[in-house]
């Protein structure tokens, strides 16, 4: 080969191997590759704490179902056999007061299921609270607000909102790779619910409440907030996405990189308005002067798959909207409506789009 | 002493006065009803009251339920539909649940204990007026100028009203304050009415009328009245230190400066656990009542009874933090509060089996009362059940703020209490009124009412379980909710013509019903030995007694109670 | 098989309906008190800035006095009034109520001082909250038992109660007693357990 010839090839591996890092990962919403995970049955636990909760479910719930069945049986008989009959003499019946031994036995067989359910009950919470992370463990800091969520991972320089990434674990315990949450508010108190990876948390102002997930399966675990807090609580919704280890490798490297600079005409022009409108003193978008910690942080806003916590899904036209209006989609949101021309929406939703 | 009659049989009471028999002139009436310190008329008052407040929160839950019948529904606003749930909660609770037991007790305790009228007769009514004005106050909030986005109107943190969602910050407008000073009145209206009933049956019961030989109904609102004394304060308490954050910037809930969110659930459980029992308990004092009369036997083990509401109403005391599992206690404060729940299923327990013990062997007749008892024990089994499952912590931690304890407490207070009402009305309206209820249109009403309510919320049980939360206005679709919603809703349109058998039974039978005797069911207990409607004084002579069932010895001079007690 | 019970049975004694509201009503009071002292004692130590307990409270030592002394007074006057002796009822009764005007007074003095020269006020911190609360609602029973005491007081001077009326007054007075344990019990946790938390270190 002529050294041109060498010189081009090189030229080439290195042109593409510039787009594979230049380009991010996933050109749409991260996660859409794993099973959508919508109907968060906490009886189907896909991750160990959940798991721990469900063993004990399972057999309260047996027997309470199974004390049901005798006691309801019980006055369905008594109800037949003792209704007074069509060719009832009117005499009263035996008047019985009461009997010691009888009452003796439907305390003492009571007291003997509590005890099960007591020691059942205690070793269940001292397994899930007491669980002692490993050293490595993914920790995560989930700060809740009204009406979004927050997600932070300090070990990696990480800000992100309302999806929580982690690496799937192992139903091994030796090779479990379970995360840890750090649970915070920043205003009222919210609670972390995701049924199929963990019993739920409260978010506390003041408080640092902990919880921790060890997720078996991979997938997009859909959770809710679970205390009221306020009039958009219903769409303050948590998507937990569980990764293979690669692709949350892969995810963490996309949420590094900085975003492209915008190119077009457009998108400029939507970046020049997003830094001279408010949008900065609620947003924060990495490597810029916006820095803004009210609302979510936008540097990897197209990487989500939806917006407004779960309100709409991520696709053109509902960013369109949201920008317009957000309080069109999720009134009471502390969003306001920015008053914006549809041109100056136009060029925003082109500079967000960039935003990946 | 053998000799002397309990009652002089030979006595003929004057015909006592029915309001509205005679043509009075409304301002008559309403005067009088004003100025009444008589238990009678106050006991209907705080019933009718009760009622008339139960339809307004039945309404609101109603559009609740079609909002939520499809998702992402527009039917309500968001703050309409959080308001509604705030109200529903809070008047079904102090404006439909306390006044309805009050009504009962204030009614029935003079009467079953054999004196003329409760210990402080204008209390009484204070209680009463103090109630209905704090329940007029709530409602009045809608009216309160609605200011900026959400600052008026409604209360709508919640009928619980944690914070720090209710400082200044975050409820701005005065919706919160009417929450907080309404609720603050009418709990001063409870503690009176429960000094009152203290009052009254430890120190006004007939000649030889021991404790051992009152009526259980007697005993349990007395239990009931020491948990309102004991149990009401700390909310008025943590209210207090609410409007002192509010208006004068004191830092009780304010985690900024130290507060803790964490202490309003605490005080407000504290209150608000015993509070439900409170509210079961008349329902149990009504199922005791009732149960042996219609099975044709006494009270399966009375002094078990008895000691099984004590203990009850005892641990109530220390149970609270059940409600707050999630909230991020230790492992020892999780553990705790779990195994002081599942005790009190303990007690509670029992006293389900006494009633079937006293229904075993009996010969049971199914009339109104009956029926709505026998419904009351099925489903407070239910509700019972759904509540041990709730008491194992972890579960709790997966079923906490879904609507798996929405459809536990609806179970309880209207699977249990609500029956135990209905069954109440049913057996001493002719009492109150001379006038027997309808069978047809009670039996509308029973079936109507009971399909609907398990359509309504056995579905929720599963919602539950499949992750939906409480107090969500509307919800995402594909979540596996709907179908179970629907049914739920649906159930809500057969409750309501059942609702409404009843209250047309109650307007029937006043006037057209059949007329009622003294006794028309064949009773045991002191109210039945006067005229229907009592005389203003009750008894021509007060009555004494010898044994629990005083009206039983007088039937079966060969076989009375005294001697088997 | 148990003879008839009206044969054996003791004469029918109840309790008086007057002791056994003003007990509710202690009770019930009692419980409210509760919930303040646990949220003074919750935060005991919580505040994020001063002052603290420690740097401004000072014992109250003569309205304790005067507080707990007119419970000596109160009885003295029931002694009078047991042997019908109007003249003697009005005099300590009435240095019963001067004593509780005096606590109001001397408890009025205090938070002017701590108001205005320790700069401590109910949104101040943790501490200033649990204690105008706690300290406040106290000091209105006081005022609430003053009213009382006085109403009874002018009554008695002007003829107006009856002699069976013994045990009204009885209760007015078993209410400040009551009135007398709550102030024990908030200046044992107010003045003597909260200032030996010490100050913490900036």
């Amino acid at each position: 080969m002529t050294l041109r010839a060498s010189l081009s090839k090189l030229g080439n591996r290195v042109f593409w191997a510039l787009c594979l890092l230049a380009t991010p990962v996933f050109a749409e919403p991260a996660g859409m590759e794993y099973p959508m995970r919508r109907v968060a049955d906490m009886f189907q636990p896909l991750s160990r704490p959940a798991e721990m909760i469900h063993e004990a479910a399972v057999l309260v719930s047996l027997i309470c179902f199974g004390i049901f069945i005798v006691v309801a049986s019980l006055l369905v008989f008594i109800v037949l056999k003792f209704r007074r009959k069509a060719n009832d003499d009117g005499r009263e019946p035996p008047q019985i007061y009461g009997s010691t031994n009888i009452e003796l036995a439907w305390t003492v067989i009571p007291i003997l299921i509590t005890v099960v359910l007591i020691l059942v009950t205690s070793r269940t919470i001292g397994e899930i609270q007491n669980m002692k992370m490993p050293e490595d463990a993914l920790k995560i800091e989930l700060v809740g607000h009204q009406w979004w969520w927050e997600i932070r991972y300090p070990g990696l320089g990480i800000v992100t909102a309302n999806e929580i990434h982690i690496p799937v674990s192992s139903r091994d315990p030796d090779k479990a790779t379970p995360t840890h949450l750090l649970l915070q508010s920043a205003d009222v108190i919210h609670s972390f619910w995701v049924p199929q990876l963990a019993g739920k948390t409260d978010l506390v102002p003041n408080k640092n409440n902990e919880t921790w997930l060890d997720p078996y399966e991979t997938g997009v675990y859909f959770g809710n907030c679970a205390e009221y807090c306020g009039t958009q609580h219903a769409n303050m919704l948590l998507r937990v996405i569980v990764h293979t280890p690669e692709g949350f490798e892969k995810w963490v490297a996309a949420q590094k990189a900085p975003p492209a600079p915008p190119q077009t005409a457009e998108e400029i022009k939507g970046h020049k308005l997003f830094y001279s409108t408010s949008c900065v003193s609620c947003h924060m978008i990495n490597g810029t002067v916006a820095e803004g910690v009210f609302g979510p942080d936008l540097t990897k806003l197209m990487t989500r798959q939806t917006i407004g916590a779960g309100a709409v899904a991520l696709n053109d036209k509902n960013l369109w909207d949201w920008v317009k209006d957000p309080q069109d989609i999720k009134v009471g949101c502390l969003m306001p409506d920015m008053q914006l021309l549809d041109t100056e929406v136009d060029a925003i939703v082109a500079y967000l789009k960039t935003l990946k | 002493m053998s000799s002397e009659t309990i009652i002089d049989e030979n006595f003929k009471a004057p015909e006592p006065e029915r309001v509205g028999e005679e043509r009075g002139s409304f301002t008559r009436i309403a005067q009088e009803l004003v100025f009444t310190v008589d238990h009678k008329k106050l006991g209907l008052m705080y019933i009718g009251s009760g009622l008339l407040f139960f339809v307004v929160a039945g309404l609101m839950a109603s559009l609740m339920r079609i909002q939520l019948f499809f998702p992402n529904s527009k039917f309500l606003e968001p703050d309409v539909f959080n308001r509604f749930f705030t109200m529903h909660g809070t008047a079904m609770v102090f404006l439909v649940g306390m006044p309805i037991i009050f009504g009962f007790a204030n009614y029935l305790l003079p009467l079953m204990i054999g004196t003329r009228d409760m210990a402080f007769p204008r209390l009484n009514a204070f209680g009463f007026w103090v109630f209905f004005f704090s329940g007029l106050l709530l409602y009045f909030s809608y009216l309160a100028a609605p200011g900026l986005y959400a600052a008026g109107s409604a209360p709508d943190v919640g009928w619980f009203a944690y914070s720090p969602l209710t400082a200044k910050a975050f409820s701005r407008g005065h919706s919160t304050d009417y929450w907080t000073l309404s609720l603050l009145m009418g709990g001063i209206g409870s503690i009176a009415t429960a000094i009152n009933i203290i009052v009254t049956t430890l120190c006004l019961r007939c000649k030889g009328m021991t404790l051992g030989r009152m009526p259980l109904f007697v005993w349990l609102f007395l239990v009931v009245a020491f948990l309102v004394i004991i149990a009401m304060p700390p909310l008025s308490a943590c209210q207090i230190m609410l409007l002192l954050d509010r208006y004068l910037g004191a830092k009780f809930f304010d985690t900024q400066a130290g507060g803790s969110a964490v202490l309003w659930q605490h005080f407000f459980w504290i209150f608000g656990h015993p509070e439900v029992y409170i509210l079961i308990l008349p329902g149990f004092a009504i199922a005791s009542e009732v149960i042996p009369v219609f099975s044709r036997k006494p009270i399966f083990g009375y002094p078990i009874m008895v000691a099984a509401s004590v203990m009850i109403a005892f641990i109530s005391l220390g149970v609270w933090a059940h409600h707050m599992f999630t909230v991020g206690m230790t492992s020892m404060g999780n553990t705790f509060f779990a195994i002081s729940t599942m005790i009190i299923a303990i007690p509670t327990g029992i006293k389900i089996f006494n009633w079937l013990g006293t229904m075993y062997g009996g010969k049971i007749r199914f009339d109104l009362p009956m029926m709505f008892c026998i419904g009351f024990l099925f489903q407070f089994l239910i509700a019972g059940l759904t509540g041990v499952m709730l008491s194992v912590a972890p579960f709790d931690w997966q079923l906490s703020d879904s609507y798996f304890v929405v459809a536990h407490f609806h179970y309880v207070l209207i699977g249990g209490l609500l029956y135990t009402i209905f069954a109440g009305i049913y057996y001493w309206y002719p009492k109150a009124f001379g006038k027997m209820p309808s069978t047809k249109l009670g039996h509308w009403h029973f079936w109507l009412f009971t399909i609907g309510f398990h359509m309504t919320f056995l579905p929720q049980h599963i919602s539950g379980f499949l992750g939906m939360p409480r107090r969500i206005f509307t919800y995402e679709a594909d979540r596996g909710w709907e179908i179970w919603n629907q049914i739920s809703t649906i159930g809500v349109f057969i409750q309501m013509p059942g609702i409404l058998f009843f209250v047309g039974n109650l307007i029937y039978s006043y006037f057209k019903g059949e007329k009622a005797g003294d006794d028309p069911w064949d009773a045991w207990t002191l109210e039945w030995s006067t005229t229907s409607p009592p005389p203003e004084y009750n008894f021509a002579k007060l009555p004494e007694v010898k044994s629990r069932r005083p009206l039983w010895d007088l039937k079966h001079p060969e076989d009375p109670d005294w001697k088997f007690e | 098989m148990i003879n008839d019970p009206s044969e054996t049975e003791t004469p029918w004694r109840l309790p008086s309906p007057r002791k056994v509201g003003i007990i509710s009503l202690i009770v019930t009071e009692s419980a409210l008190f509760t919930i303040f002292v646990v949220a003074y004692v919750f935060y005991m130590g919580g505040s994020l800035n001063g002052p603290y307990p420690s740097e401004v409270l000072e014992f109250p030592l003569f309205g304790t006095i005067a507080l707990l002394g007119s419970s000596l007074t109160i009885l003295a006057a029931e002694f009078m009034l047991k042997h019908l002796n109007r003249v003697g009822f009005l005099l300590w009764w009435g240095v019963t109520i001067a004593l509780g005007a005096y606590f109001i007074y001397f408890t009025a003095t205090e938070w002017w001082h701590l108001i205005y020269e320790k700069n401590l006020t109910i949104s101040t911190n943790v501490f200033g909250s649990t204690f105008y609360s706690l300290v406040g609602l106290h000091l209105s029973h006081v005022f609430i038992g003053l009213l009382l005491l006085s109403t009874v007081w002018l009554l008695t001077l002007f003829g107006k109660i009856p002699k069976d009326h013994t045990e009204h007054i009885e209760m007015v007075s078993w209410y400040w007693h009551f009135v007398d344990v709550i102030w024990i019990v908030v200046v044992t946790v107010v003045y003597i357990i909260s200032v030996r938390i010490p100050v913490p270190i900036s």
